[in-house]
């Protein structure tokens, strides 16, 4: 036990202990928010901890300290509301600027539907005539049986590869239109910074501009029966000539698969069984 | 009380030994809550009860009353929330809801939602009965007031005349009650299915009717014991507990009023 | 017959001047034994003992079905249990712990305590008292009960949120009505809680006098009463929705699922306040006593209780920052959860100065509590992080929150608890408890609690979602340290069970005033308190 306890810190990534910055310049912003907040609260943290620390060692009867009888001084009240105070309006208004970049969903060059299932997301390129599902991959399904007997970490990306990859052209400000067609679920992508919950009935709106080419893995994060956990989200980044290549191949009826995806497409035939 | 609830919920299951369990249960709760009521009302004839006693129980029955109102807060948000958030949402002020999902289609209150379009069905209009029952309910306070004012002036007759005036009025309310749900279901064709509208208009009414089923048995119970004479001039707080009460569902009353009824 | 002498000092605080004598009516005549008495009694004793050990099963409930949690976590993979039964895990857990080992043990702790400490004979309305109590088992029995039902039992989280909390099968009509008869029973007990403050109290007892934790019961009581009732009606418009047809979270009627949630965290921001208000005035009770030293800043703690709760009514929608709220809506629930920070910093502020130069002594009360104040400011911070919106786009349903409310409700609120049973065990058993058991029960406590729930924060933050049954393996060695966490704490637990039957048993008598730097009306009489108590008030000056 000992020994996990020391070897669990020692192999573990850095990256594992942090939130992600992202690829786009909301997600690095959030980024930002978390560590000055984080910092703030680490400060605040060893001062009060400081003294209260101290007292412990140094106002204790084996010391033979007599207590002291104070019990108030309004002076000291006011100071350590008003501090706090001045402090939380300083976390405010990075806050609210963020807050405020992140909810203006105009200017967008592209939109895509993003429908939540149980429990597969289904996307939709708004005008492009092209939409498809998204599902867990057939490895990490084999695998993630009760008693399947077969080890997670021989999955390549164990409960994080999807049959078909959502695709976004990098450097384009991209709509996101989620909803959900039974319950509630919510389309996570911390690479992006963005978490929105897909409501039925309701559609929710975000942006986002990808500023990398890569694949980005993220996942379902609101309870929504029983495979919530294994409805995971893949984005994959190209530059935009890449991108409009492979929109044109899905138009065509081609699978719009790129060289690096390994999975089997679901044919548009399943698709518009559904 | 628990055998109560376990059966009404077998019965919304639909299992078979439901009924039983219900009754069961129905008559375990009532046989408690009638002896705690024995014991409490045998104290007070004798007049076992300090000022201290009498005071908690007042403090009971103000919190009591006071987590009713937020009982029917929750449905009220319900109703605001419905009327001034989701039902826009729904019909264009939210561009992307409306168009992606519900074809641009506009609503206005009332409305049974986006799904029912095509069901033909009317809201209930405040006049005549829900206005005439708010006269009732109204009246029926007053009729209280001065049955008050009669047990405090020690005026037996007065007293119990105007009990009896205020719990007739109560049975009316609830038979036109009654009515209006049955002009709602043969005539209008509004259910509790009828959405947004029906589910906000039933439970607001059904919630508060229970209340009145349940201030009415109240003012009932104390126009019994004041024919029995239980209660004098300077203490009570039997009766006065009933009144709050009924003053209470009387004002419930009239927020459904003004906000299903005629807003 | 027990009597104290009259004009009994107090030590620190205010002169109380004992004009009581104390009756032990053990052996009454006319008074029922055996389990007659239990089922009957309106004796706020026997009462509050039956809360406290029904909170404390309770707890090693809750607490083995979040053993059934971690250990499926233990390893990616699914090893034993099905994902749906995970969930129902998950939810049940929750319930448990909230509604049935943490409130009925503040409740407990306000039936024993709260008579003690204002000088009231016994609660205001001890027969309702009874009531409250019975209810609690049988709602518990019935909730329990629909874990074996055809469908298992409710899955869908502890917010039951709609739609999903409709695809509950047999089970769904069940859960609600336990969720009824379980908040009727807080009602009734908040009920009394504030007659009895408003009305017990001995003459003499200013408000302004009162022991904080009789205060912040107060509080707590308004807010039960306040929010148990919207719970009962968010959950009564679901069972309409299932069972008539009513469209209240349903986009198709012109209704919406989000609407539950808003009415959901009016209930749930206030409760998770009750659940750690009766804490704060635990911790102000004790960290005086052990620090030899009166509290420092009563009126603001007061004050800041106020604040607290007043607060609680209007930041409810930082639970649903991700539902998609206007941006005023988004920006208002994020200023108002932010300023929560202040009356609760007063608080940490008031307690680290109650230490400052005082004589201390680190007891197992005051070591409990001193942990307390250290691990629920950790949970503050990370609620602060949550409250920053973007941010919390982020951290969402991640394990972030699940490491910053374990922080709150373990460290805090359960510690807290902890602490109090042990303050109070000699005045209820008459016996001091083993020094040397409640040492090992608190180190085992603290250093396995932080490696259960520290390591969430990274996983919440590297991206792993809660309410998951199997993860990703960047996951696996966290996971494997929280699980070894959460089985050393739970057996942790068992020391105190252990400690308890054998204080409970026998041991060394306690003095009336157990502890030195005690004050209040609880230490005046005897230990263990007689079964009735200040059947004539005493005065306090
Ligand atoms: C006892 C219970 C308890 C308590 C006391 C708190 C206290 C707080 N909580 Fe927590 N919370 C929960 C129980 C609790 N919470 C639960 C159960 C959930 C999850 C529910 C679910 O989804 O299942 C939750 C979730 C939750 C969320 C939603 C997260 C999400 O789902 O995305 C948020 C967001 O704002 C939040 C915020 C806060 C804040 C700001 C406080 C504040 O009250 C904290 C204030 C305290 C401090 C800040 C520390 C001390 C202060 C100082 C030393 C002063 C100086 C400090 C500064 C100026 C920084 N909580
Ligand atoms: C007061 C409330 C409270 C308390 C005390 C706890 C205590 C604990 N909680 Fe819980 N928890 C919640 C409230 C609480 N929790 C809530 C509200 C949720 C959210 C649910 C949701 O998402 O809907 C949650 C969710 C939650 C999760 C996330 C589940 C998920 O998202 O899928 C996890 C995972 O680790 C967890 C673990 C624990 C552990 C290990 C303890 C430990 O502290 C428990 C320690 C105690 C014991 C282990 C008992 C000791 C007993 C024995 C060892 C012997 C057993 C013997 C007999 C029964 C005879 N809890
Ligand atoms: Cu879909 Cu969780
Ligand atoms: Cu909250």
């Amino acid at each position: 036990m000992a020994a996990a306890l020391i070897a669990a810190p020692a192999s573990a990534d850095f990256s594992l202990l942090n939130m992600t910055q992202g690829v786009t310049e909301s997600s690095r912003d959030i980024y930002g928010l978390h560590m000055t907040i984080f910092t703030i609260t680490v400060v605040i943290g060893v001062g009060v901890f400081g003294a209260m620390f101290y007292s412990i060692f140094r106002h204790r009867k084996s010391r033979g300290v007599e207590p002291s009888k104070f019990h108030h001084s309004t002076t000291m009240e006011i100071v350590w509301t008003v501090i706090p105070l001045v402090i939380l309006v300083a976390m405010a208004v990075p806050a609210t600027q963020v807050l405020i970049d992140l909810d203006d969903t105009t200017n967008s060059e592209m939109t895509v539907e993003v429908t939540g299932y149980q429990w597969f997301w289904g996307y939709k390129y708004k005008g492009e005539d092209v939409q498809f599902l998204s599902r867990l991959d057939t490895d990490s399904d084999r695998a993630r049986r009760l008693d399947s007997g077969i080890q997670p970490a021989s999955v390549d990306n164990y409960l994080q590869n999807v049959d078909q990859r959502l695709v976004l052209p990098v450097d384009t400000r991209v709509r996101f239109q989620i909803t959900g067609a039974d319950v509630i679920h919510s389309w996570w992508m911390p690479d992006l910074g963005w978490k929105k919950d897909a409501i039925p009935g309701y559609v929710n709106e975000m942006w986002t501009e990808i500023e990398e080419p890569g694949v980005y893995r993220g996942r379902c994060a609101e309870l929504c029966g029983r495979d919530h956990g294994f409805m995971p989200v893949v984005v994959e980044a190209l530059p935009k000539a890449e991108f409009d290549e492979w929109l044109a191949n899905r138009q065509a009826g081609g699978t719009g698969m790129t060289a690096d995806s390994d999975e089997t497409p679901e044919t548009d035939g399943e698709l518009a069984a559904r | 009380m628990t055998t109560l609830v376990v059966g009404i919920a077998m019965y919304l299951e639909g299992m078979a030994v439901s009924t039983w369990v219900m009754g069961a249960g129905g008559l375990i709760t009532a046989w408690f809550v009638f002896g705690w009521f024995r014991d409490v009302v045998t104290e007070g004839v004798k007049g076992l009860y300090s000022d201290q006693v009498d005071r908690s129980l007042r403090w009971g029955m103000i919190w009591f009353i006071f987590s009713e109102i937020m009982f029917f807060a929750a449905f009220f948000g319900a109703l605001f929330y419905a009327r001034t958030l989701s039902v826009p949402w729904l019909s264009g002020e939210d561009a992307a809801t409306s168009r992606m999902l519900w074809d641009s289609m506009a609503l206005d209150w009332p409305t049974a939602g986006p799904a029912n379009a095509g069901m033909e069905w009317q809201p209930m209009s405040a006049w005549p009965l829900p206005t005439i029952n708010t006269m009732i309910l109204l009246t029926s306070g007053m009729t209280l007031t001065v049955a008050h004012h009669a047990l405090k002036a020690g005026n037996r007759a007065k007293l119990i005349g105007f009990m009896w005036a205020t719990v007739l009025l109560g049975m009316i309310f609830i038979g036109l009650q009654g009515y209006e749900y049955y002009e709602a279901y043969a005539h209008l064709n509004l259910r509790m299915d009828t959405g947004i509208y029906g589910s906000t208009f039933f439970m607001l009414t059904g919630f508060h009717g229970m209340h009145v089923v349940i201030g009415t048995l109240m003012l009932l119970v104390i126009t019994l014991r004041c024919m029995k004479g239980h209660f004098q001039p300077e203490s009570h707080f039997g009766f006065e507990g009933a009144a709050w009460y009924w003053h209470f569902v009387d004002v419930v009353w009239l927020g459904l009023y003004i906000f299903v009824y005629i807003l | 017959m027990a009597s104290s002498p009259p004009g009994n000092e107090n030590q620190t605080g205010e002169t109380v001047e004992m004009t009581a004598t104390t009756y032990d009516h053990a052996a009454h005549e006319g008074e029922p034994t055996g389990f007659k008495r239990w089922l009957v009694t309106t004796n706020h004793k026997d009462i509050g003992s039956m809360y406290l050990l029904f909170s404390l099963a309770m707890f090693l409930l809750g607490g083995a079905m979040a053993l059934v949690i971690r250990a499926e976590l233990f390893q990616p993979g699914l090893q034993i249990v099905d994902p749906y039964f995970f969930n129902q895990m998950t939810t049940m857990h929750a319930l448990v712990m909230i509604f049935g080992a943490v409130m009925p043990a503040f409740t407990g702790l306000a039936n024993w305590m709260i008579p003690l400490m204002v000088g009231a004979p016994d609660m205001a309305l001890p027969r309702m008292n009874n009531w409250s109590f019975w209810l609690l088992p049988f709602g518990f029995a019935v909730l329990l009960s629909t874990l074996f039902m055809p469908g298992g039992g409710p899955a869908g989280g502890w917010t039951m949120y709609p739609p999903l909390m409709l695809q509950t099968g047999t089970a769904f009509p069940f859960v609600i009505f336990a969720i009824h008869v379980l908040g009727i029973s807080s009602i009734m007990g908040s009920i009394n809680v504030i007659a009895t403050i408003l009305n017990m109290r001995a003459p003499g007892m200013s408000l302004m006098k009162m022991p904080l934790f009789v205060w912040t019961w107060l509080i707590t009581a308004y807010l039960m009463i306040a929010v148990m009732p919207v719970l009962a009606g968010a959950v009564t418009m679901l069972l309409t929705d299932q069972y008539f047809g009513t469209t209240f979270f349903s986009a198709a009627g012109g209704g919406d699922p989000v609407l539950y949630q808003h009415i959901f965290w009016f209930f749930g921001h206030p409760e998770v306040y009750i659940l750690i208000l009766p804490a704060f005035g635990i911790i102000s009770t004790i960290i005086p006593t052990f620090a030899r030293k009166p509290l420092f800043g009563y009126s603001s703690m007061v004050y800041a209780t106020a604040s607290i709760a007043f607060l609680s009514f209007i930041v409810w929608a930082h639970h649903m920052f991700t539902v998609g709220m206007p941006l005023a809506g988004e920006l208002f629930f994020m200023y108002s959860t932010m300023l929560i920070a202040v009356p609760t910093g007063v608080k940490v502020f008031n307690w680290v100065s109650t230490m400052w130069r005082g004589a201390m002594t680190f007891e197992a009360p005051m070591l409990f509590a001193l942990a307390f104040v250290f691990l629920f400011t950790i949970g503050g911070f990370s609620g602060l992080m949550l409250a920053i919106a973007p941010a919390d786009f982020q951290y969402h349903d991640t394990y972030f929150v699940v490491a910053h409310f374990h922080y709150v409700l373990v460290t805090g609120a359960v510690f807290a608890i902890l602490a109090a049973a042990y303050y109070w065990m000699p005045k209820w058993t008459g016996h001091m408890y083993s020094e040397r058991l409640a040492q090992w029960h608190f180190w085992m406590s603290v250093i396995f609690v932080n490696v259960l729930f520290f390591p969430q924060h990274f996983l919440g933050l590297a991206g792993m979602p809660r309410r998951i049954p199997d993860y990703s393996v960047q996951f696996a060695d966290w996971n494997m340290v929280s699980s070894i966490g959460g089985f050393g704490f739970g057996f942790a637990q068992l020391i105190f069970v252990w400690l308890l039957i054998k204080c409970i048993r026998g041991g060394q008598q306690a003095e009336a005033k157990a502890w030195e730097g005690a004050s209040g009306l609880e230490w005046d009489v005897p230990s263990p308190a007689p079964h009735h108590t200040f059947d004539t008030p005493p005065v306090v000056r």
